[in-house]
């Protein structure tokens, strides 16, 4: 099943199992969503719950927190990334912070789902990484998998949270093929997996990075260099001890992200490792990112993101 | 029989305008007086809308509104002490003391809460409609909102999906003439705030929103064919604003001369003259001050006596 499948199935699972769950979004009822994960969904459910608006993202979002706060989970599908900016207040100021500002007295289970379309030469408005504008918000959860298994289990999670769940689905990933158990089981939020066991190195990463990653990490044992590769899953919450634990084994670390440098999601993680494990630092920590600059198209756009041969170049820097 | 019927329920009007004004006016001087911080827009001469609006509702109908909204949510029938304790911010308050006064809401009363960014629950208010539409019930949901809402895109979204999509949803205007400082007249390209509605397909109503009566009854009008399926409307109700925009608000206004005019036009007087003149004894009318200043006085004493929340609960309430 591919990494798509594997959300369309998780989707469709828990529309069977909860008739209240209603799709918003553009393009996402005959068309079947922008990238076609929605495939079928509008058939099998119809145009009262999967339904195709007007392009107006703001209010689509707000239509989402007014059905989530009625008992009604609803799922947002916002067409690339970029366009989070667009729906910004209703997750910062409306979903993420409702239940606390109203004392508990709503549940606003609303998940947000959206690509992020990098490395496609769509340029500077269609090709951002955003997570970490988002993991900087108190009250929302992120998440981002990596593969076609986590993908399910992970949105079957956000849906069934009572509260709102941005949801980001690197677009490349959309074609990975891999074994998907069936079933309806969560992969609960916090906990990140560990994609390849090491002892020499820790390479943290998340969403389509961690193909890199591993690729580096093979490259790297080739020369006797074991390397520890963890896919967070989620980005909040954040899985700090289990960060933490690997590199009080490893003692080095490498973050990489496709997100831009300043303010990423590294230099969180860098920062909970100076907090959780500094004595067991070896080297300094090494953060493999995009570079921060806008996106251009063409050849130029592989000069700002980072790639395995960037990671592997880290791999022999921290164990030098 | 029926004079004397509507004479009474009349009467409870104005005794529930008497109410917001003096709730509010306690308000005001508890924030000069430093008996909580932050900041209070009051709806001080704006009274006469939010009664006649809230007359024309079912309990069940959800009421969705902005920081400007002591006076609607007093309509609704939320108790004076726990909207008085929640402006103080109080553990007895209706949102726990979490929220303050720009942020009232309880749940059980379908009055679903006053929000802080402007326009930002006027499509948050449609999905509840959408909500009550799929699980077909006949409900209204009523959304108050100014006239500097109107010149947000989500207003405008919302409308033109309300239409779209036949909500039973009332949206309700009260132009009270600026948008801080910001005169309509520099902000609103038509005369007539109704003109929008043109445009998207739905009826739009002006009424003088210092008359609870014409309110009411325009109200009733709008509730009455969006519960029978007949789609929204827009009602623009005119009126004014004594205070500035809010109890922290300085600087210059373009016409202080037009400013002055403000406080010539108060709805409660007016509307005791209409009473009177309808054969209400005056000290029935004595009556309703009275009862209404106990009772703004009474929440005042309840909130000034309850307890802050416990600063080990700070975190409460963020997540479900």
């Amino acid at each position: 099943m591919t990494f798509s499948e594997a959300i369309n199935a998780g989707i469709r699972g828990e529309m069977r199992r909860d008739p209240n769950i209603v799709l918003l979004g553009q393009d996402i009822g005959p068309y079947g969503g922008t990238f076609g994960v929605y495939k079928g969904l509008f058939e099998e459910f119809g145009e009262d719950r999967v339904r195709d608006g007007p392009l107006c993202e703001p209010a689509t979002c707000g239509f989402g927190i007014g059905l989530a706060l009625a008992g009604m989970p609803a799922i947002v599908e916002i067409e690339f990334d970029d366009f989070l900016t667009l729906v910004s207040d209703a997750l910062v100021n409306q979903a993420a912070k409702m239940r606390s500002f109203l004392g508990g007295q709503v549940q606003v289970p609303l998940v947000v789902r959206t690509p992020v379309v990098n490395r496609l030469g769509l340029g500077a408005q269609h090709s951002q990484s955003l997570e970490a504008w988002f993991m900087h918000v108190p009250g929302l959860r992120v998440v981002m998998p990596s593969n076609p298994e986590d993908a399910k289990g992970l949105i079957i999670q956000s849906i069934r949270d009572p509260n709102p769940v941005l949801f980001l689905e690197n677009v490349r990933l959309y074609s990975m093929k891999g074994d998907v158990p069936d079933g309806d089981e969560p992969i609960p939020f916090g906990k990140l997996r560990t994609m390849r066991s090491g002892t020499d190195v820790t390479i943290v990463s998340y969403s389509a990075m961690v193909g890199p990653c591993l690729k580096a990490a093979e490259s790297a044992a080739k020369d006797g260099i074991d390397c520890e590769v963890l896919d967070l899953r989620t980005l909040a919450p954040l899985d700090r001890e289990g960060i933490c634990a690997s590199v009080r084994k490893t003692g080095k670390l490498i973050i990489a992200h496709e997100a831009v440098r300043t303010a990423g999601p590294g230099a969180e993680i860098a920062q909970s490792v100076v907090e959780g494990a500094f004595d067991y630092l070896e080297a300094p920590i090494i953060r493999v990112t995009s570079k921060d600059l806008p996106i251009p198209v063409g050849i130029l756009q592989e000069e700002v993101y980072p790639n395995a041969a960037d990671v592997e170049k880290a791999i022999r820097k921290v164990m030098e | 029989m029926k004079n004397e019927s509507e004479l009474k329920t009349q009467r409870a009007w104005l005794e529930q305008m008497w109410t917001i004004r003096y709730f509010e006016e306690h308000v005001v001087e508890s924030f000069r007086k430093g008996l909580f911080t932050g900041s209070t827009h009051p709806s001080i001469a704006q009274e006469a809308t939010a009664v006649g609006a809230g007359a024309a509702l079912r309990p069940t109908d959800p009421v969705f509104t902005t920081y400007r909204g002591h006076g609607h949510a007093i309509a609704r029938g939320l108790t004076l002490n726990s909207l008085m304790a929640e402006i103080l911010c109080k553990e007895t308050g209706c949102c726990k003391g979490r929220g303050g006064s720009m942020h009232l809401c309880d749940v059980t009363k379908d009055f679903w809460g006053s929000n802080a960014i402007v326009a930002a629950h006027i499509p948050i208010a449609a999905g509840m409609a959408l909500a009550n539409k799929l699980r077909k019930n006949d409900r209204v949901t009523v959304v108050f909102f100014g006239d500097g809402a109107s010149c947000e895109g989500v207003f405008y979204e919302t409308l033109n999906m309300a239409v779209l999509w036949n909500l039973a949803l009332v949206f309700v205007c009260e132009n009270n003439g600026y948008a801080i400082s910001v005169p309509t007249k520099k902000a609103i390209s038509v005369e007539n705030i109704s003109q929008r509605a043109e445009g998207f397909g739905l009826p739009g109503i002006t009424v003088d929103g210092n008359d609870p009566t014409a309110v009411f009854e325009a109200t009733r009008e709008a509730v009455a064919r969006a519960r029978t399926g007949k789609g929204p409307t827009l009602l623009e109700c005119k009126t004014t604003r004594w205070e500035r925009h809010s109890a922290i608000s300085g600087g210059k206004y373009e016409s202080p001369e037009e400013a002055k005019k403000w406080t010539r036009v108060d709805p409660i007087p007016r509307f005791e003259k209409e009473l009177e003149g309808k054969g209400m004894a005056r000290d029935e009318i004595e009556g309703c001050r009275a009862r209404a200043r106990k009772a703004a006085d009474e929440a005042l004493e309840f909130a000034k006596q309850s307890a802050t929340p416990k600063p080990e609960s700070v975190g409460q309430y963020v997540f479900a």
